[in-house]
């Protein structure tokens, strides 16, 4: 299936009617684990949006020689190399940062979106396109991301970005920074959307 | 971690650092798969074996291979295609000499290579050192936990969907989400007994 949409299209694509995580609730694993503080989210943003629009393109690149056969285990590799080099990456200039996202960097192979995307979309499509849509489609997931982060630091720890925001007298809510609390967050944007776009979808 | 009794891993994989309610991996396949009981159970089957399995021969490859030959930037790639591998083989021999197995795991076994659970398993081990023993039982203890968070939840939202009373925007992932919030909160009851990193 060829696509011959306009990029501002294929852009509001990936931000919002194709947004993985509110409407195919795909990817999220590696998503809730970091987002207890915000300066992790943007590094595991930038890591997710970094592997995804570079193996949209390597995929898209290698389009017209990669067999169907054996298609799924060459973007698993092209997927890995990308992931390797950011880890490094981050080994070397953020070692603090690295140490808090342990091994879910290495787990952002096994993202189905960055997966999704390239089957989906550049496998059958030119390089440009391909680029933008894992592009969108990557900053449409980190803004999902960042919304979690904040809700939880801000409530957890009553920081932002390691500043403190909330008055004195606040008593963090621990069970944001715990498990639990990115699983109810979650829960609640997802809810939240849905019956939003519900209510835009019958208009 | 030298000193960890594997049987105290095993337990303390399974309840006080379940890798799905606290460690948030294999969400996906999680929410997906977990719509009645039946499926969720045979995708956990499916998951404990490979991941007691690929644990070890991770660990075995990591430390016989890769450490050896300065390779251990490479871990990813080599621990995905041991795992993919690894699911296609069991793939074909179930399917050749167990046919009635092979009915039930066989369309979940796909599904298991991206898994982050399993991927993530192994990572972990590497992180946190374990011996080749304490990766034995904290793989099969991993993939246990899994096996009961997906089973409890696929019972509860095959209940919820009888009844019918849900807004329409919290139905499917919504309502999962918040009920593994409540059910992650009941683990956390269980931390106080060991403590694993």
């Amino acid at each position: 299936m060829q696509n011959d949409q306009s990029p501002s299209q294929l852009l509001k694509q990936g931000l919002w009617q194709e947004n993985p995580v509110f409407r195919h609730t795909l990817g999220i694993c590696s998503t809730l684990a970091v987002t207890n503080l915000v300066v992790n989210t943007l590094v595991m943003s930038a890591g997710i949006i970094f592997t995804l629009s570079m193996s949209c393109v390597t995929v898209s690149l290698l389009r017209h020689i990669t067999p169907m056969r054996t298609r799924m285990m060459a973007q698993t590799l092209i997927i890995s190399s990308y992931v390797i080099v950011f880890d490094i990456l981050i080994q070397a200039y953020l070692p603090d940062i690295s140490e808090a996202l342990g091994p879910y960097v290495g787990l952002i192979i096994t993202n189905c979106i960055i997966m999704g995307r390239c089957e989906a979309f550049a496998r059958e499509n030119p390089v440009f396109p391909s680029l933008l849509d894992g592009f969108a489609v990557g900053i449409g997931f980190s803004l999902v991301l960042l919304a979690i982060a904040v809700v939880r630091e801000l409530l957890g720890f009553g920081t932002l970005l390691g500043f403190t925001v909330m008055p004195d007298g606040f008593t963090p809510w621990t069970i944001m920074v715990m498990a639990p609390g990115a699983f109810f967050t979650l829960g609640i944007y997802v809810w939240l959307v849905r019956s939003f776009s519900m209510q835009f979808d019958k208009k | 971690m030298e000193n960890l009794n594997p049987g105290t891993l095993f337990f303390a994989a399974i309840f006080t650092n379940n890798i799905l309610l606290t460690n948030f991996l294999g969400l996906c396949p999680y929410l997906n798969m977990s719509r009645n009981i039946r499926s969720a159970f045979g995708l956990g089957a499916a998951v404990v074996f490979v991941m007691t399995c690929t644990t070890v021969i991770n660990h075995l490859v990591y430390y016989r291979v890769l450490v050896p030959l300065h390779l251990e930037h490479f871990q990813y790639i080599v621990f995905i295609i041991v795992i993919a591998a690894f699911v296609q083989l069991v793939e074909m021999v179930v399917e050749r000499y167990f046919p009635a197995l092979y009915f039930v795991l066989g369309i979940f076994l796909p599904l298991i290579t991206v898994n982050c659970a399993i991927l993530g398993a192994s990572l972990f081990m590497i992180i946190r050192e374990y011996t080749l023993t304490q990766s034995l039982a904290y793989g099969a203890g991993s993939g246990i936990g899994w096996l009961l968070a997906i089973t409890l939840v696929g019972a509860m939202r095959e209940k919820i969907q009888k009844s019918g009373m849900l807004p329409k925007g919290l139905e499917g992932p919504g309502i999962t989400l918040i009920i593994t919030g409540i059910l992650s909160l009941a683990f956390i009851a269980f931390s106080g007994m060991i403590q694993i990193q």
